[in-house]
C-alpha cells in the first residue's frame, strides 16, 4: 500500500476540484458529503500504510518518488513522498481530526450563503497540510507549508465582506509570511551547504557536512525556527492567532489548533537531526516555547471571548511543544500534538457548539448555567478541559507531563516555567467553563438557546473519547507502556536523548513529578471555582486593586499596539511617502518630462520645415560644399 | 590659345551664378533659366577639359546633358504652367503650404 501514498493527497484534490468547479449545480448535501469523503479517503488510505509500515522492522522509513520537478544543474527537486512513522502519525491526525470536523462542519455552516467555497477552501487546506506532512524535502514542505498560509488567509477572511475578518485574513498572512522569509533562508543555506533540498540526503549527510554547535547548523535551525515560530504562532509571530478567530469556529479548530500551527512543531521534529547538533538553537527553541506557554496563558486569564481564551490556549501549548523539541524530547512534542489536536478541536468545536446555540454569541459574560440546556457540548467541552489541564487519565495528563518530566530533566526553571503554565491553563480553562455553563445565567432575554444537531454533537463525542483514550497509547513508566514513543523512535534515534534510559532508578521521581503536575491542575481548578463559582464578586474585586495589571493584561500586553507603532505605521508612511512623492512626483515627472522634453525638442526643429523650396535648396548646396571641404580640401 | 584654366574659372563662375539665382529669385521661370544656366556652366566645363585631355568623351557626355536639359525644360515648365493655373503665381516665396 506504500507506493500508493499519493492517494492519500490526491482525495483532498479531487474534493476540491469538484465542489470548486462543479458545486455550484450540487445541493449542499451533497458538498458536504464529497467533502467528507474524500478526507475519509486520505484517513483510509493512510491507515492501511500505517498497518503495512507497522508490519515492517525497525527500518521503517520509505520514499515514494514520484517525477522530478526541477531538475536544474544543480538543483533536483523531486516531488516525493517520505513514509516514516512521524510522517504518518501526522497524517492519521491530519486526516482524522480534518474528516470529524468536516462532518461537523456540515451542521456548523448549512445556512452560510458560502457553503460550497467553504468547503471547497477546507478540502485545499487539507491538500496542502497532506503535503507538508508527507513531503520528502524543504522545498515539497515549503509548497505544503505556503499552501496551508494561503488557505488559512482565504479561510479567516471567509466572510470577508466584513472588515475584520478581512483584516484578520491579512494580518495572519503577512505574519506568517515573516517567518516564511526565516524558513526561506534556511532553505538557501541548507541547499549552499548540502547541495541538496532532500530529507533523507540532508539528514544522512549531516553529521559529516556540519560541525556539532557550529555556525552553519545554528543558523540554518534558528532561521527554520524563525518560520516555526511564525507558522506556529510563538513569541514575537503569534499576534496573528487571536485576531484568526474572525473565521468560522470548525476553520479555528482545524487550522488554528490541530493541523496547521503544529506544522512547525513538525518541522522542527523532522530537523531534530539538525537540531541535536546546535545547543544553542535547542536552548532558543526551549527557552521561546517556555516563554510563550506562560506568557499566552497569563492573556487568556482575563479574555471574555470563549475562542480568544482558546486562541491564546493554543499558543500556550504550541509552547509546550517547542518547550519539548528544545529540550531534546522530539517524541513528547509530537505526542502533545497528537493529544493536543484532538481536545483543542473538541473545544473549539464545543465553543462552537455553544455560540450556535447562542445565536453567535461570543461573550462569557452573556453566558452562564448553559449546562442543562445544552449538556452533551457541556459534557464534551468538560472532558476537553479536563485534557487540557493534563488531569489523569486524560490525554493531556500524559503528555504534558512528558514534556514537563523531559523538561525538568534539562533544566529546572524550564520545568518551572511549564508548571506555572500548567496552573494557568487549568485555571483559565475552568474559568471558561464556569462562567459559561455555571453559575446564574446571564443570557440576554432574547437569545433561545438550544442544542445543536447530531451532526455537530457526534462528532463532539467522538473527540471527546479520543481525548480520553489518546493519551494511552504514550503511558510513562510502564514498560512498553509507551507505544507511541516506540513507534517514532527509528526518526529520533540520531537526535534527541533517550530519556528511557533514565528509566528504573528514577521511577520515584516521575510518580512523585506526576502527583505534583496532578496537584498543580487541581490547584488551578480549584482557585477557579473558588473565583467564580463560591464567590463571584472576587474578580471584580481583584481587578479593581491591581487595576494597572489588570488593564496591561487585558489588552494582551499592548503588544498589538506596540507592532502597529514600530512596524506598521512606519511602513505605511514609507508607502504614502514612496506613493506620493517617488511615484507620483519623481518617476511620472520623468517619463512625462520625457515626453515634454521631446515635444519642445520638436517645437524647435520643426521651423526648419518652412514650405519655402528655395531654402530647402540652399540646405542641399550648403551640404555638398561642407563635403566638398572635408573630402577635398581638409588635410 | 586660351588657357583650359579660364574656361574652368568661367564655368565656375556661371554656376555659382546660377545657384545663387536659384536661391534668390523670386519668379518660378526665372529660377528655370538659373538651372539651365548651371547645366550649361557644367557643359562648358566639360568641353574645355575634353580639349585640354584631348579626349572626345567630354563632348559626347555633353549631347547628353544637353538631351536631358530639354527633357526636363519640357516637363519643368509643364509643372510651372499647373502651378500657375492652381494658384494664379509665379512667386515661389507663396508656394508654401508644407510649413508647418
Amino acid at each position: 500500500m506504500i507506493p500508493y501514498i499519493w492517494l492519500v493527497v490526491l482525495f483532498p484534490l479531487l474534493g476540491v476540484i469538484i465542489n470548486g468547479l462543479a458545486g455550484i449545480k450540487l445541493p449542499r448535501k451533497l458538498i458536504g458529503i464529497i467533502g467528507s469523503l474524500a478526507i475519509l479517503g486520505s484517513f483510509v488510505t493512510a491507515s492501511l500504510i500505517f498497518k503495512d509500515v507497522i508490519g515492517q522492522g525497525m527500518e521503517r522509513a520509505s520514499e515514494v518518488v514520484l517525477f522530478t520537478w526541477i531538475g536544474c544543474g544543480g538543483l533536483q527537486v523531486h516531488v516525493g513522498f517520505l513514509v516514516d512513522p512521524l510522517s504518518l502519525v501526522m497524517m492519521l491526525t491530519v486526516s482524522g481530526v480534518s474528516f470529524i470536523i468536516h462532518l461537523y462542519s456540515i451542521g456548523y455552516m448549512a445556512e452560510d450563503e458560502g457553503f460550497r467555497r467553504y468547503f471547497t477552501y477546507l478540502n485545499l487546506f487539507v491538500f496542502f497540510m497532506l503535503i507538508l506532512v508527507s513531503a520528502n524535502s524543504f522545498l515539497l514542505m515549503f509548497v505544503g507549508w505556503e499552501g496551508v498560509g494561503l488557505c488559512s488567509y482565504l479561510l479567516i477572511g471567509f466572510w470577508y465582506q466584513r472588515k475584520a475578518p478581512a483584516d484578520a485574513g491579512k494580518k495572519a498572512f503577512v505574519v506568517n509570511r515573516v517567518g516564511d522569509y526565516g524558513f526561506l533562508l534556511a532553505m538557501l543555506l541548507i541547499f549552499v551547504t548540502f547541495k541538496t533540498l532532500d530529507f533523507t540526503k540532508v539528514f544522512a549527510a549531516a553529521p559529516q557536512v556540519l560541525e556539532h554547535g557550529g555556525l552553519a547548523v545554528t543558523l540554518i535551525t534558528l532561521l527554520l525556527f524563525v518560520g516555526a515560530c511564525g507558522k506556529s504562532a510563538q513569541i514575537p509571530l503569534y499576534v496573528w492567532l487571536p485576531d484568526a478567530m474572525e473565521g468560522p469556529t470548525p476553520v479555528s479548530a482545524l487550522i488554528h489548533a490541530a493541523t496547521m500551527v503544529t506544522a512547525g512543531v513538525y518541522m522542527v521534529a523532522r530537523c531534530g537531526v539538525l537540531y541535536s547538533m546546535a545547543p544553542v538553537s535547542m536552548g532558543v527553541v526551549a527557552v521561546v516555547g517556555c516563554a510563550t506557554a506562560i506568557y499566552a496563558a497569563s492573556i487568556g486569564l482575563l479574555q471574555n471571548d470563549i475562542k480568544r481564551v482558546l486562541a491564546y490556549s493554543t499558543i500556550s501549548q504550541l509552547g509546550y511543544m517547542f518547550l519539548a523539541c528544545g529540550v531534546g524530547a522530539f517524541g513528547a512534542g509530537i505526542f502533545h500534538l497528537v493529544t493536543h489536536a484532538f481536545f483543542k478541536a473538541l473545544l473549539f468545536l464545543g465553543a462552537g457548539s455553544v455560540m450556535h446555540g447562542m445565536a453567535g454569541e461570543l461573550d462569557m459574560r452573556k453566558m452562564g448555567a448553559l449546562k442543562s440546556k445544552m449538556p452533551w457540548t457541556y459534557r464534551t467541552f468538560l472532558v476537553g478541559t479536563l485534557a487540557l489541564a493534563g488531569i489523569f487519565p486524560f490525554a493531556g495528563f500524559f503528555s504534558k507531563d512528558e514534556i514537563l518530566w523531559e523538561a525538568l530533566q534539562q533544566n529546572t526553571f524550564l520545568w518551572a516555567g511549564g508548571a506555572i503554565g500548567a496552573f494557568m491553563t487549568a485555571f483559565y480553562m475552568f474559568r471558561a467553563v464556569f462562567m459559561t455553563f455555571h453559575g446564574e445565567s446571564r443570557v440576554e432575554g432574547h437569545v433561545h438557546v438550544h442544542e445543536s444537531p447530531s451532526i455537530m454533537v457526534i462528532p463532539l463525542c467522538v473527540l471527546a473519547v479520543l481525548s480520553l483514550v489518546g493519551g494511552w497509547i504514550g503511558l510513562p513508566l510502564i514498560e512498553g507502556g509507551n507505544q507511541l514513543r516506540e513507534f517514532l523512535s527509528p526518526v529520533f534515534a540520531t537526535a534527541g536523548h533517550a530519556a528511557a534510559e533514565h528509566g528504573g532508578h528514577q521511577a520515584g521521581l516521575e510518580v512523585t513529578m506526576m502527583m505534583v503536575s496532578m496537584g498543580i491542575a487541581i490547584a488551578g481548578i480549584l482557585l477557579a471555582w473558588i473565583m467564580y463559582i463560591r464567590n463571584p464578586a472576587l474578580p471584580e474585586k481583584l481587578a479593581s486593586r491591581f487595576a494597572g495589571l489588570y488593564q496591561l493584561i487585558y489588552h494582551k500586553y499592548f503588544v498589538d499596539e506596540a507592532y502597529d507603532a514600530v512596524i506598521v505605521e512606519p511602513i505605511k508612511n514609507g508607502s504614502v511617502f514612496l506613493w506620493r512623492i517617488f511615484d507620483s512626483r519623481v518617476i511620472d515627472g520623468a517619463v512625462n518630462g520625457t515626453a515634454a522634453l521631446i515635444q519642445w525638442a520638436s517645437r524647435g526643429v520643426r521651423k526648419l520645415e518652412t514650405g519655402q523650396v528655395q531654402e530647402y535648396a540652399l540646405g542641399i548646396v550648403g551640404g555638398v560644399v561642407v563635403v566638398f571641404y572635408i573630402i577635398f580640401i581638409m588635410p | 590659345m586660351v588657357p583650359t584654366s579660364q574656361y574652368l574659372v568661367l564655368g565656375a563662375l556661371l554656376f555659382t551664378v546660377g545657384v545663387i539665382g536659384v536661391f534668390i529669385r523670386r519668379n518660378a521661370i526665372v529660377i528655370f533659366m538659373c538651372i539651365e544656366l548651371m547645366l550649361n556652366a557644367v557643359n562648358l566645363t566639360f568641353i574645355a577639359l575634353s580639349r585640354h585631355l584631348g579626349k572626345i568623351d567630354g563632348q559626347v557626355f555633353v549631347f547628353f546633358i544637353m538631351t536631358v536639359a530639354a527633357a526636363e525644360a519640357a516637363v519643368g515648365l509643364a509643372i510651372i504652367l499647373s502651378l500657375y493655373r492652381r494658384r494664379q503665381t509665379l512667386n515661389v516665396d507663396e508656394v508654401n503650404l508644407l510649413k508647418w
